[in-house]
């Protein structure tokens, strides 16, 4: 039965390319009004389940649904209630940035107006200039503009901030909180864990195809059991698997994890760790290096959940 | 937020779309070039070299001696010939190098050296002997009259100037088709506007009301200059031309639709471009005629669109042939646009 609070809405998602499985068996609901941010590294299916559900592509099984309907036929009706940006699109560089937001805003039976759109982007003072001038940040928010123009439920944004320099990054993060604060559903893709813990409402931890973890940003660290994170490596490398049960047996820590040169530790309290975790290093004879600590992040939840870190993928 | 109601005027989807295109072609200087000048200049140029000069005397040498003098007087009588008096050696280089076409000995019953195998040589020899043998007493049987024609629609520039015509419509129509639809693929837009709630039909049939809309000034300027500037006769309906026009421009947007459904790159889309164009251009007659290929390839040039394209554009244009005789012409033309556009549909990478 469709849920009047679902936005979107999947069910036991498969998409396979070939012999590459891209989704594999994703579960994953969408409230109305709320922004939910896939967060998983390249090539962990993301993109395709967000083209799964702007009806782009066809998944090979699983349920899909959007706004309550599901994809058939050419689903004019449908898209007209979905605000679209893609991972790149390359806007005609001969057109203005007004003539493109205008030709898109002629898709759409109702929607906001052009001027409205180019200000609510910060593209007003650009509204005459040529695609080919702008920025890769204006480009973006030009994209942005033409997935806002038709005043969409639902707002699909597909890694709107990978490539750009931190101040257009931020530029992008302030539009979307604005969408946000009028009550906007989004769906947004990244692997900027940054990303996610500002932006988004839930965040789903997706990897190889699957959403192996789901909640808000807090909910997300908080399973760690611990708020803080020290990392640092040993001079000369002790026997690893007696290091990690002194490691763990050490007062505060929750969770301890070795790459095999990169040692981590979750800690409720830094301060009782530290001295304790010196000592044990000092007792056994090994000099720590690179030693750091930092408040956890959805970075840590990754690597704790996959052991491997997020831009590595 | 600030209210800038009716700052921007929104029109239908067709509209705009079709607007956005002809924008993109005319800010494209390079574009336009190639669509308007180049065949101007092209005619132009192939019309300054094949022009039609008007009959020019042909240079025949008289040898020395004393026969020379009355020989001479004889043959300048003849507007068609240019004599001249040369010594032996003169006479001999000068033939050989082309300077004359015949040499006249100085031997008492005169003697030609000429080269057969040149109609000028050919000619010179009838006229001079003629002349010689007047002067020496023959009297003409009878003199004929005679009626000089030089007819417009004659000329290789007529013969050129629809031909061109032709291969601008195949060119642009394959090309400006083509080259937008995988430029906006590879680009991804053409994902982003499938995701956007525009038909398809309409992204498509922009394409081709935006190449029917530029048809008119690029068939218009070469066929204006072709018309004032070089002479070309119109001797059928210019209705009838507008039409065959028309028709050569969707079938030819329909393969460049077929041509441009599956690739995903410039490099792709331009060997297949070529591909098709360059047949057409080798053996659909736009520089000379498709009679002079062999019997045994006719079925295979006349089945082209280029040659049905361009024989129905010279009958109109030259002969003044009416609707009915162009018939097949223009059912080969529908044929392939229709072929080509259904194909076309069918394959389309959308992504």
């Amino acid at each position: 039965m469709p849920n009047p609070e679902s936005a979107l809405r999947c069910k036991d998602l498969i998409k396979r390319y070939g012999d590459t499985v891209a989704v594999a068996g994703l579960d994953l609901e969408v409230w109305r009004g709320e922004c939910l941010g896939m967060l998983g590294p390249n090539g962990a299916g993301k993109t395709t389940t967000v083209e799964i559900f702007e009806g782009l592509r066809v998944p090979d099984s699983g349920l899909v649904e959007v706004l309550g309907e599901l994809w058939h036929g050419n689903g004019l009706a449908l898209r007209a209630r979905l605000g679209i940006q893609l991972q790149e699109t390359k806007f005609s560089d001969k057109l203005q940035v007004s003539e493109v937001v205008i030709l898109f805003r002629s898709f759409y039976p109702s929607g906001l107006d052009v001027a409205d759109v180019l200000a609510l982007v910060g593209l007003e003072e650009k509204a005459g200039a040529h695609v080919r001038t702008l920025s890769g940040g204006q480009k973006q928010r030009l994209s942005l503009a033409c997935a806002l123009v038709g005043d969409p439920e639902v707002l699909f944004l597909d890694e709107p901030t990978t490539g750009l320099d931190p101040q257009a990054r931020h530029q992008t993060w302030e539009i979307v909180e604005g969408l946000k604060a009028r009550g906007r559903t989004v769906l947004l893709t990244t692997h900027y864990m940054e990303e996610a813990a500002r932006l988004c409402d839930r965040v789903a931890v997706v990897d190889y195809g699957k959403v192996i973890a789901l909640g808000t940003p807090r909910e997300l660290i908080a399973s760690l059991g611990a708020e803080h994170v020290i990392e640092f490596s040993v001079g000369e490398q002790p026997e690893a698997a007696g290091l990690h049960s002194l490691l763990s047996a050490l007062p505060s820590v929750e969770g301890v994890a070795h790459d095999g040169v990169h040692w981590r530790l979750t800690v409720r309290e830094v301060h009782r760790a530290v001295p304790a975790l010196l000592a044990a290093l000092a007792e056994r004879g090994a000099e720590p290096m690179h030693l750091a600590t930092h408040h956890a992040t959805l970075e840590d939840v990754f690597m704790n959940l996959t052991g491997r870190r997020l831009r590595d993928g | 937020m600030a209210k800038h109601t009716a700052a921007y005027k929104v029109r239908g989807p067709l509209a705009e779309l079709t607007l956005a295109r002809i924008r993109e072609l005319t800010r494209e200087p390079e574009a336009l070039f190639w669509v308007f000048v180049f065949p101007i200049l092209l005619t132009a140029i192939l019309g300054l070299a094949f022009r039609s000069r008007p009959p020019e005397a042909l240079p025949v040498a008289v040898v020395e001696g004393p026969l020379a003098g009355p020989r001479l007087a004889a043959l300048a009588k003849e507007t068609d010939l240019k004599p001249d008096v040369m010594s032996e050696e003169e006479a001999r280089q000068a033939l050989t190098h082309g300077r004359v076409v015949l040499v006249v000995s100085s031997s008492e019953t005169p003697g030609y050296s000429y080269d057969p195998t040149q109609p000028e040589s050919r000619a010179a020899r009838l006229a001079v002997d003629a002349a010689l043998q007047r002067a020496a007493g023959r009297v003409d049987a009878f003199t004929a009259g005679s009626a000089q024609v030089t007819e417009p629609g004659s000329r290789y520039v007529d013969f050129l100037v629809p031909g061109l015509l032709g291969m601008n419509l195949m060119g642009t129509g394959m090309w400006g088709i083509g080259f937008s639809l995988v430029v906006a693929r590879n680009g991804n837009l053409l994902k982003r506007l499938v995701a956007a709630p525009v038909r398809k039909s309409h992204l498509l049939g922009a394409q081709l009301t935006s190449r029917l809309i530029f048809l008119i000034p690029e068939a218009g300027a070469l066929l204006l200059f072709a018309h004032f500037a070089l002479g070309v006769p119109f001797r059928g309906s210019l209705f009838l031309l507008a039409a065959v026009s028309l028709l050569g421009a969707l079938a030819f947007s329909g393969l460049g639709l077929l041509v441009a459904a599956r690739p995903r790159t410039i490099e792709g889309v331009s060997g297949l471009m070529n591909l098709a164009m360059v047949p057409m251009w080798i053996f659909s007659g736009i520089f000379f005629s498709t009679e002079r290929f062999p019997a045994a390839i006719q079925p295979f040039v006349q089945a082209l669109p280029l040659t049905a394209l361009n024989d129905a554009l010279r009958g109109v244009m030259l002969q003044g042939t009416g609707l009915v005789p162009l018939l097949p012409e223009l059912a080969v033309l529908a044929v392939w646009g229709t072929i080509s556009f259904l194909l076309a549909l069918r394959f389309f990478r959308w992504q």
